[in-house]
């Protein structure tokens, strides 16, 4: 089986700072695939060079046989990898609803004309933007606040809505930045039954997160960043005892 | 105010009704009931144009949030490419087939020139935002205003600070715009023909724009708003959308310029300066951003208020003193300078804002209370 998505040899400098060295992964399609290394390894920029918001200094992305490689963010979008932020961007003053319908931009049409003129084409696509974003809300489990603006959701809310937005596009590839970070026990809970359903609707996860045990219980495979270098990649057991992996989270070699 | 009953749908009927029958009697309500009645209707087709103008320049400010101070450029250009196709001026050197063409073609192309001024402007500021993206912006609007200065050397383009005289009227559907009418018994003069004529198309691009707002479009423009990074990772083309609000913008002030200079029957670059720019701004910020009710409310506002301040603070001040103190020209920049530092203070959000700007207002009351 080839991979879903092929990251080869990439670095990222920003000035003195290596901050992507040489970082390699595959991820196949379907699997829930861990990124995890402590603050400053390098993750988020991963997702931002990847995610076209960033260049890359060198290296190469393969995705469904696709170069993606130092692509526009719409390309990138367009070929179906969506993404999440780890400081959550929502557009604040629109409303739950609105932001949904703004992820679906890059699968529908309508330009100028149509909205002036709103032909018959034009209406059935808005409607149907309609619709599909309050499914993908409900779906996520925040369909009744629909209507709220999306800066009067709760934390946990947020989070949730920025899925729902990502999902909007259509991804093959979801790739979430910390997407349990501040949530409580029982949210976090919640985020990864939406994860799990999210997989098993047939998109493949690339998640960053902290929470050891959630990704211990969650993820099928789990690479480690450090220094902006992969130290382990595994399956989550063989990773948790690898010493390279220990020390850099501890700080010492294990005895 | 409670507009619960415009909501309904008969109570929507209604409204419209009401509203196109007050805008039909409009300029003889003005005429038979002023002395100078019929400079009161020229006012009203200046408001009008002024309405083009603030609704252009709200797609770019206020649904894409990009600070435009040198909008006025757009209006210059639908102007003077009305006016160099519909005079005398280049009617030796341009082919004949060019000079005084269709009036809805002279109009659409106007409304494509200032576009594509409007992709020129917006292409090199498209990595700029905020100070930087206005202050280009401004150097932009004057670039425009000191080439039509100066394009009288070597070849007579835009015959320099002297402008461009002997604009025909409008020639439509039959209709001369510029001589008087009899119909129905009444006499239609000059500010009564273009007033319908500049309605149309106010009526017009009010419509495109509310289309264009509750769009896919429109959405996208929004989002660039509230967070640029976002909207970017989203899959919306920056560029594209930016470039399209921009045109479209321009487009809007081309028309508004076409309609001017065939209106006032002359152009120089003394009416496009930086000033006209800010009055246009004003009356989007004082309106209500991105609200058009609101847009259009600030437009009339703006524009209206300098001719009321010259009827009434003349009499009274001849009244009072027995003579002129002070010239209204300059009590409106006083007055006008006042009302915008009070609004802001008061109603940063404009006098007309939409539901979401005021609850985005609002809300910032309550948390700075609670
Ligand atoms: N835009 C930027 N400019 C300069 N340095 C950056 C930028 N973005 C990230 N960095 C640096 O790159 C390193 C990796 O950051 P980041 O990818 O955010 O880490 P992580 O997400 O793993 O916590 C950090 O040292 C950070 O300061
Ligand atoms: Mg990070």
């Amino acid at each position: 089986m080839s991979a879903l998505l092929e990251i080869r040899g990439i670095h990222k400098r920003f000035g003195g700072l290596h901050a992507l060295n040489d970082v390699s992964l595959s991820i196949n399609a379907g699997e829930i695939y861990g990124l995890i290394g402590p603050n400053g390894a390098g993750k988020t920029t991963l997702f931002n060079v990847l995610t076209g918001l960033y260049q890359p200094d060198e290296g190469a992305f393969t995705f469904n046989g696709k170069d993606l490689f130092r692509k526009k963010p719409y390309v990138v979008v367009e070929s179906g990898i969506a993404r999440t932020f780890q400081n959550i961007r929502l557009f604040a003053n629109m409303t739950a609803l609105e932001n949904v319908m703004v992820g679906q931009h890059v699968r529908t049409r309508t330009g100028v004309i149509g909205a002036v003129l709103r032909h018959p084409k034009a209406r059935a696509e808005e409607a149907g933007i309609k619709v599909r974003a309050q499914e993908l809300l409900d779906y996520v489990g925040i369909g009744r606040r629909h209507d709220e603006l999306a800066r009067n959701l709760s934390y946990g809310d947020q989070r949730r809505l920025e899925i729902a937005r990502a999902l909007a596009t259509k991804p093959t590839l979801l790739a979430l930045d910390e997407p349990a970070a501040g949530m409580n026990p029982s949210e976090t809970e919640g985020l990864k039954k939406l994860m799990e359903k999210v997989r098993a609707d047939g998109v493949t996860i690339l998640l960053i997160e902290h929470d050891v045990k959630l990704m211990m219980g969650l993820c099928d495979r789990i690479a480690v960043l450090d220094y902006g270098k992969k130290i382990a990649e595994g399956v989550p057991e063989a990773v948790k005892n690898d010493p390279r992996v220990i020390e850099a989270y501890l700080g010492v070699a294990p005895q | 105010m409670n507009f619960a009953f415009m909501k309904t749908r008969h109570g929507k009927a209604i409204t419209y009704a009401v509203l196109a029958v007050i805008l039909a009697l409009l300029p003889w309500m003005l005429t038979g009931g002023f002395e100078n009645g019929k400079s009161w209707v020229r006012a009203v087709d200046f408001a009008l144009l002024y309405i083009m103008l603030a609704l252009g320049l709200n797609i770019v400010v206020g649904y894409a949030g990009l600070l435009d101070l040198g909008y006025i450029a757009f209006y210059a250009v639908g102007a003077y490419v009305y006016a160099l196709l519909n005079s005398p001026h280049l009617a030796a050197i341009l082919p004949a087939w060019l000079i005084g063409p269709n009036f809805i073609v002279m109009l659409v192309v106007a409304a494509v020139f200032a576009g594509m001024f409007g992709v020129m402007l917006g292409t090199p500021v498209l990595k700029l935002r905020g100070d930087y993206l206005a202050i280009v912006t401004l150097g932009f609007g004057e670039i425009i205003r000191i080439f039509l200065n100066n394009l009288d050397r070597p070849v007579n383009i835009t015959n320099g600070p002297q402008g461009i005289n002997n604009i025909d009227k409008v020639h439509f559907l039959d209709i001369d715009f510029g001589r008087p009418m009899e119909w129905l018994g009444l006499t239609f003069d000059m500010v009564h023909l273009y007033y319908y004529l500049i309605l149309a198309f106010c009526i017009f691009i009010i419509f495109v724009t509310l289309r264009l707002q509750h769009s896919r479009i429109g959405r996208a423009w929004v989002a660039l708003r509230e967070d640029e990074i976002a909207a970017n990772a989203m899959g919306i083309n920056i560029r594209n959308v930016k470039l399209l609000a921009f045109a479209m913008g321009a487009s809007f002030g081309g028309v508004s310029g076409a309609l001017f200079a065939s209106f006032q029957g002359f152009v120089s670059p003394e009416s496009f300066v930086l000033m006209e720019s800010i009055m246009v701004l004003c009356m989007v910020v004082l309106g209500g951003m991105g609200h058009i009710p609101g847009v259009i409310l600030g437009a009339i506002i703006v524009s209206i208020t300098p001719e009321i301040l010259r009827d009434v603070i003349n009499p009274l001040q001849e009244g009072i003193f027995g003579r002129r103190v002070v010239d209204p020209e300059n009590l409106r920049m006083l007055i006008f300078g006042l009302a915008m530092i009070i609004i802001m203070l008061l109603r940063p959000e404009g006098l007309w804002p939409s539901k979401r700007r005021a609850r985005e207002f609002h809300e910032h009351d309550e948390e700075a209370q609670a």
